[in-house]
This record gives structure tokens, sequence and C-alpha cells, in this order.
């Protein structure tokens, strides 16, 4: 448990994703099994167990230490894990030391393992014996899991990929097999270090890594690409899913629906996981459809913001598939095989299935670049119809490209719709992370509106941090030390008004109401597309470019309206 | 009969005084006479009248403020009685920074010792605390919560060179303060068989060569000449905390940043100031320390003079100790207690406005 701790306490200090993989690397090529292997659970996000509420922490403390003073530290530290573990006492009568009659120090696989089977009433005891035996550190990452807020800044990405790293394989090999696995994984670290095969996949329906593509940066990258070559396809403006059907040992239909990342989102849409009535693989982009009309991103996310899954959100907000692969059928993996073969096979399986809740992604027809140029431009010019302001641009796949799990430069590209853009002043600036934590690199920008004395007056709608090259950061981070007017710690306010203050032109994918910002609104991916040296503060834009964008996105809304706030 | 305490010392605008030796201790203003505890700078002020205090402690005041820095100085022995007016002082170390001293104030069987800052962990820099019996004990609380148990030094100074084997080719900035912790670290270094030079941000340099003039053996030192910085790979740099993330920082090869300081306890703490590799090293009592210290000295009343008060005159109260705070001001805590060459303290420490926490 100790050395777990450890490695969460530098992970959690440690901001560069190259050091985060060396120190997991070192973790798991030390640790021995099953250690190692609930770690692995517990930073996927893998485990289930009973949690501990805050209030028994809070008692097992408040037995051992003075209330008042623990309140105080509490309030002090503000984390209760943290509090918590600082506040411990030795326990009495014993010395540190080895030879006394010390707790043991409990393994990761005692604790998880026990807590999957004691009962309610066993807890506390527990749970106190293990906080006697273990160090500060110990005692931090054991709250921290056991109440179930373990974030370290380690995605399960990046744990699978420094385990499939030891046997030099890449994590979608891990993402592979994943599914089919459980804690504390014996099979995958025993593969991976080249002491058996690859583990047998059980599962029915398993998660298959999907394949990503690479912007087309501007027009002239498709001079190089021969437009005979690929195919077309709306990129729709929803999330990527996979949808996987099979049955089990049993005969049962297991249905199951993973995000592009290989998270089981079954239970977040029970209403889309029945249309999985078939044994197969489809992957597809999840949106919402309201009388056959794709729903803007704004009101997809209503849906996907609720954590209580209701009738009326599933009446309200009806999830649906565009599918527009095929990854497997019945029990072959068609990953293999050419796009354009894997594109007729899809065709007539959507058609076969015949469910309302799946359908099929249309191809964009095409003679030459200007044509699929106009197509992105306007896609309701070519078919897409009322859907078209759910389109976020176009994607190309090369006809004989196979399904390659990662984002292999070559066979998919997309070309997304134009940004929006707007010229926004900059009011605050923080600095960065890791590298950049030298840098003022996060801006805070504004833009005019109406204050309620009738005045103009800038009001933040965003923050930025990217988009500007390492010399233009060099130039905006000296601005900044020498225009501040004032300090909040690691954040500085910067000159601003109608004379005086810098532009930066924002380029961002939509807007959407926010109760967390003063304005109102927030914007989609918003980052610097230019420094406008030249331009002067008052030509900045006002708050209602942003109202209308988000108008636009939310016409559709009707039905939900009411729910939407 | 004994005077009251209060007779003894009251708290006046410049901080503590004694009306019948007519002197302050730490006075955060000018004032005719002072006795100065030790060197950080929100003790250690320039522009008194007469100064008494420990020959290390005049000899760094000097340094920092020039020779000019009062108009008579005195030479405080440690233990030897000096009167002064109606009472007799008397210089104990306190084991916070070369030349640290507690002072104690005697008159007529009442006896009230002003600690200044101190800590009881070892330092191989200075002369370790000495308990002073007395009836009125003077205390900071600056890590005065049952969460600040500050781990052994040697240990922390042993996470350094780990991460040194680990990411040998990168540079190992060290916050520090330029006194005292700074000197503390090298030492411990030196003491863990480190024997590389260790490189020094300016600002570091004369109070290191005074450590060195003091006989406390650092070992090779090294200034840090800006064009040298992508040089530095695999060193250990000692640098003004504030320089950690200052533009200075950034020419050195990947740099780790590392602050030694009793703050790194806790992990916001640490992560709001950016720090990769916390070291937990103070020099300040922990918490279990300000209480042991506490009952050793045998105080039927305690001070507390600044820090997290409230938490320690609390503890004194279930052990039946009187204890009140003075809520003094102009003493900073561990965090801000040294001027920054680089950055002007008293930035504000409130957080962005609401409109930050978004996006």
């Amino acid at each position: 448990m100790n050395d777990f701790a450890h490695l969460l306490d530098r992970l959690a200090y440690e901001p560069r994703r190259n050091a985060k993989l060396r120190l997991l690397q070192d973790f798991f090529r030390h640790t021995p099994d099953p250690d190692r292997g609930y770690a692995l659970a517990a930073m996927t996000g893998s485990l289930s167990f009973r949690e501990a509420k805050p209030g028994l922490i809070r008692g097992l403390v408040e037995e051992r230490v003075d209330p008042v003073l623990f309140r105080m530290s509490h309030n002090y530290v503000g984390d209760l894990a943290e509090a918590t573990a600082l506040i411990w006492p030795k326990p009495d009568g014993t010395t540190p030391g080895p030879g006394h009659n010390n707790p043991p120090v409990p393994t990761l696989s005692e604790v998880v393992e026990a807590l999957g089977t004691i009962g309610k009433g066993e807890l506390p005891a527990r749970l106190a014996a293990w906080l006697d035996a273990l160090d500060e550190t110990g005692r931090w990452a054991l709250l921290k899991l056991i109440t179930g807020e373990l974030r370290v800044g380690v995605s399960a990405r990046l744990a699978k990929t420094a385990v499939a790293s030891l046997g030099g394989h890449e994590a979608d090999a891990v993402e592979e097999v994943w599914h089919g696995l459980a804690a504390p994984y014996r099979e995958l670290f025993a593969w991976v270090e080249g002491r058996a095969g690859p583990p047998e996949s059980i599962n029915p329906a398993p998660f298959r890594p999907p394949m990503l593509s690479h912007p087309i940066e501007e027009e002239a990258d498709l001079d190089k690409l021969d437009a005979d070559a690929f195919s077309a396809e709306w990129k729709w403006d929803g999330i990527r899913v996979q949808l996987a059907g099979g049955r089990d040992r049993d005969g049962k239909q297991v249905q199951k629906i993973y995000s592009r990342t290989g998270e089981d989102i079954t239970g977040a849409f029970p209403d889309l996981a029945e249309a999985i009535t078939f044994a197969g693989a489809l992957d597809g982009e999840l949106l919402i459809l309201r009388e056959a009309r794709v729903q803007s991103f704004n009101v997809l996310q209503q849906r996907l913001n609720r954590k209580a899954v209701t009738p009326k959100l599933l009446q309200d907000f009806p999830a649906h598939v565009r599918a527009y692969d095929l990854l497997a059928e019945g029990g072959d993996d068609l990953r293999p095989l050419p796009f354009g073969e894997r594109r007729a096979r899809l065709e007539t399986f959507v058609a076969g299935l015949d469910h309302a809740r799946i359908d099929l992604s249309p191809l964009v027809p095409f003679a030459d670049w200007h044509a699929l140029a106009a197509a992105r431009a306007d896609p309701a010019s070519v078919g897409a119809g009322p859907d078209a302001d759910a389109i976020e641009g176009v994607m190309l796949k090369r006809l004989t490209s196979p399904y390659q799990p990662g984002r292999p430069k070559g066979p998919w590209w997309k070309w997304k719709r134009e940004p929006y853009l707007v010229d926004a002043v900059m009011m605050y600036a923080q600095r960065g992370h890791g590298k950049r934590s030298s840098f003022y690199s996060d801006y805070t920008f504004g833009v005019w509106r109406e204050a309620p004395d009738g005045a103009e007056e800038l009001v933040p709608v965003g923050k930025a941090y990217h988009g500007f090259t390492d010399e233009e950061l060099g130039k905006l981070d000296r601005y900044v030390r020498n225009h501040t007017t004032k300090r909040f710690g690691p954040v500085r306010e910067v000159e601003y008004g109608v004379a005086k203050g810098l532009v930066l032109e924002i380029a961002f994918e939509g807007v959407q109401r926010s109760t967390r910002h003063k304005s109102g609104v927030a914007m989609r991916f918003p980052r610097v597309s230019r420094i406008r040296w030249d331009k002067p503060t008052a030509e900045a834009d006002r708050i209602d470019v942003l109202e209308r964008i988000l108008a636009r996105g939310e016409k559709e809304v009707h039905p939900g309206r009411e729910i939407a706030e | 009969m004994a005077p009251r305490p209060t007779d003894l010392l009251t708290l006046t605008r410049e901080g503590l005084y004694c009306p019948p030796g007519d002197f302050h201790i730490d006075p955060v203003r000018p004032v005719p006479r002072a006795l100065i505890t030790h060197g950080h700078a929100d003790h250690a002020r320039a522009g008194h009248g007469a100064v008494l205090a420990t020959p290390e402690t005049l000899r760094i005041m000097a340094v920092r403020y020039g020779e000019e820095f009062c108009r008579t100085r005195q030479e405080a022995r440690l233990g030897e009685a000096i009167r002064m007016g109606g009472v007799t002082v008397r210089f104990h170390p306190a084991g916070h920074v070369l030349g640290s001293a507690q002072v104690a104030i005697e008159q007529g069987g009442c006896r009230i010792v002003n600690s200044g800052d101190y800590k009881r962990a070892r330092d191989p820099t200075c002369l370790g605390f000495e308990v002073v019996p007395c009836d009125v004990f003077i205390t900071e609380a600056t890590f005065g919560l049952p969460v600040f148990r500050h781990p052994v030094a040697r240990d922390e100074v042993r996470k350094l060179l780990d991460s040194v084997r680990l990411f040998p080719e990168r540079t190992h900035i060290v916050g520090a303060y330029a006194l005292g912790k700074a000197q503390r670290v090298m030492a411990l270094l030196r003491e863990e068989g480190f024997s590389d030079p260790i490189y020094l941000h300016g600002a570091m340099e004369k109070l290191t060569d005074l450590y060195r003039r003091e006989g406390i053996p650092l070992g090779e030192t090294i200034k840090v000449v800006a064009a040298e910085r992508p040089k530095l790979g695999g060193r250990i740099v000692i640098c003004p905390p504030s320089a950690i993330q200052d533009l200075w920082s950034r020419k050195f090869p990947d740099p780790v940043t590392s602050f030694a300081s009793g703050w790194m306890q806790v992990r916001a703490r640490a992560r709001q100031k950016g720090v990769e590799l916390p070291l937990i090293v103070s020099d300040h009592s922990d918490w279990d320390d300000l209480c042991r210290t506490i009952r050793d000295t045998g105080a039927a009343e305690v001070w507390v003079t600044h820090g997290q008060e409230d938490a320690l005159v609390h503890w004194c109260g279930t052990q039946g100790i009187k204890a009140k705070p003075l809520h003094m001001l102009g003493y900073g805590d561990e965090g801000e207690a040294e001027p920054e060459p680089q950055e002007p303290a008293g930035t504000s420490t409130a957080g962005p406005p609401a409109a930050e926490s978004a996006a």
C-alpha cells in the first residue's frame, strides 16, 4: 500500500506526461502481482467496493483527536482525506521501528479484497487499523481510495500505455483485450512480460480501439491527395461511440456501448442499448434525434450532464446512433477489410437491422476537392437538409484503408468547418503548468457589453491556453508582465479598457449557456487564432455576437426547453 | 512581591515593549533600544538606535543592511546576565537559524521568555534550542496546527538526491530562504555525501559566505552565471523561493522545481506554488514540538505571537495552561517572512475573480 501511495503522491505533483509514464513503468515493473494489478484497477476506475462516507472518517478521527483541533485543521487543509492523514496520531503504546508490535502494513491487495467482502459494521475498525499501520502518504492514498476520490492526474489510457510498454506494445493492444479482463490482471501482466500468450477474450461484446483521423489544416493539404481515392461523409457534432453485441455462453444477448476511450457507458443510454439486438460492432456517432432531426451538441449535452437517467430524460432526449463503420459482424472481424468493402457491408447490415435508433451516416458525393469544399461550407446544399447545423465538417476516408486502431497518418482525414471567430480583450493571465510554469500562458478574455449603469464594460467569456507558437508565447508573457495591474496568487490582472489592452482573436467551435460564467455563455474549444497587436480594444466584439450563435444552436430545443435550465 | 508579567512586557504599536528596561524586542518600526532575536528581515530591521543581539545576528544585520544599520550595537553572549534598567536579560539559543536566540527577562522572581522563532529539530548550521524554565513563555505558532508534524529533514534531502538520480539530465532548482534554510539544505546535502558543487542564485551569495566565515562547512558553491544555465543539467541549484517560477529559472534544462519549506506538508499549498518536488524542511517547530516545548518550560502562562494562534491557545486550555493570542502583525509566516528581491511582497493572496473559475 505504501508503494502505491508514494507512486500516487509523485504522480500528483508531476505535470509532464513522459515523466508520469516513467514513474508508472517503474512501478509496474517492480511491484509484484497482485498488487500492481489492483493498482492498475484503481487507476483505471475498475474497482468497485463499499465506499466510506466522510462522516465515518470524521468520527474515527474525533475519537482520537480533539474535535476542535481537528475542525480547525480540516478548515486549514481543506481536504478531509489529507487533513485526516496528517493528523492521525501514532497508535498508543507502539514506537516506530522494527521488532515491536507495530500493526503490519497492509498491502493494496489486502485492502481491496477486504473492502469487497467486509460488512458495513466491520469497516470502521478495519479502517482504523490500516490507518494506524500506514505512513502519512499511505493514509492519504487509502482515504482517497475508499472515499472514491482517487484523482491523481493519470488517465486510464496512460496507465494502460505504461503496462503495454513493458512488453513493447501500444496501448491499443491492451485496450483490445481489456474488457475481457478483471483485476488483478495477472494474465495481462504475464502476456506483456512475455511469460504467456495474449489473454483470451471471453467477452462476447468487447471494445475495439477506434481509428482516428488527422486534421486537414488548410486546403493546400488536399493538393497532395487524390480525390478519387477517398470517400467523404459528414462529420457529426455528437460523441463517438461503439455499439457492441453478442451472445454469452448461456446464449444471453450482451449489449454494450463504449465511449471513444473504451469507457463502458451502456448504463447511461438504456434506450440505445435496447437497439443492440445484433452480434457485431458498429462505429458511429451518438446524437439526439427529435422527429428525425439531429439536434445540436447543446441539446446532446443536456442529456450527457445528467446523473440520473429518468423516463422523462429518455423521452425528451432520445439517443440515436448514426453508423459509419462496421468492425465485426457475427464472429467475423471486418477490420482488415478495405473501407470500401466495409462500407458496403455496413449499408446492408444497417438496412437489415431496421431499427429506428440506428441509421446510416450518408456518403457525401463529390467530383473534386472544390465540390467537397462547397459541400463543407454549406452542407444543406448537398442533401444534409435540416441536419446541417449538427454537422461540423467532413470526413475523408481512403477507400482502401483497413481499420487501424490509433491515429495512423494518411488513411483518414477530418476537415472541419471554419471555426467561429471573435475579437476579445485579454483581462487576466495565469501561469501554466509543467514546462510552461514560468510563463503566463492561460488567458482569460472578455468582450464588451452594457453595464447596469449604461456604460460599456468588458465581461469575461472564456479562457484560452493554446493556439500560439512558442515565440508568440514569449511575447504574450512579456506583455503580461509589463502590463500587470493586480496579482491574485498565480493570476495577474492586466490593463484593459476602452483605450488600453490587448485584443486576441479567438477561434471556437460553438457557444453554450453557462451558469459559471458571469456572462452566462461559455465557448467550446476556444483558442487564440491571432494576436491583434494592432487592434484598438474599443473595436473588440460585443457579447451580442456570442448570443446570436447561442440562439442559433438552441433554436431546436423546443420540447426540452424547461428542463434545459 | 513578584511583578505581574504584563508589567514586564506590554504590546505597543512597535511590538513587545519592556517598560522597566525601556527596550523593545524585534520591533517592526525604528525604536531607541531594540533586542533582536534573529536576523530574518521581519524581526531584524534597520534604523534602531541601540541594538542588543548575539554577535552572529549583529553580523547578519551588517551584511544585509550595511554597517550603519543602527547607531550603537552591543553583543549579547549566550547565558550572560545583562542589566537593562530594572530588569535582567539573558540570551539563550533558539535553534532557528545561525545566531538565533530566545530572550529571557527577569525581575523580582518573575521570568518571561520570548522565544522568537525556534525549532527543536537538529540543524547542523546553528546551536540547538535550550529549554529555559519560566513563568510566562512567549511562543510563535507558525505551524500551530496538529496537521504539521515535520518529517526528519535528512529524509527530505534524500528525496532530492533520489530525484537527481532518477532524472540526471534535469536541473533541480530548490527554492529556500536566503538566511538559514538555504545553508541548512546545503549542510544536509553534504552530510548525505553529496560532494558536487552546489549552484547558487546571486541573492544567496552574501549570506552563504557569511555562514562560511562563521565556520560552517558548506562545501563548494558556485554562483550561477546567466549564460551557463543551459549547461547545468543534473546540478542542484538553490535560489530564493520567488525565483523558482520566474524568468530566471527558464533557461535551465527541463528543471525540476523543488521548495524546501514546512508549508510543503500541505499538498494544495505545494501545488499552488507549482512545486513538483516538495521538501518538508522547516526552521520552525511543528505542532508536537510547540506542545512539548510549552510543557518543558513549565510556564503557567503562554502568549502566542503570530501564526495559527487559535489552535495552540485552545490546546493550552485543555492542558490547564493560561494562554492568550497577541495577534501581532508584521511577522510573516515562513512563506512570506523573507523580503524577496525578485518580486515585491504584499501581493494579494485572495483568489481570482469569480469569472476566472470558469472554462
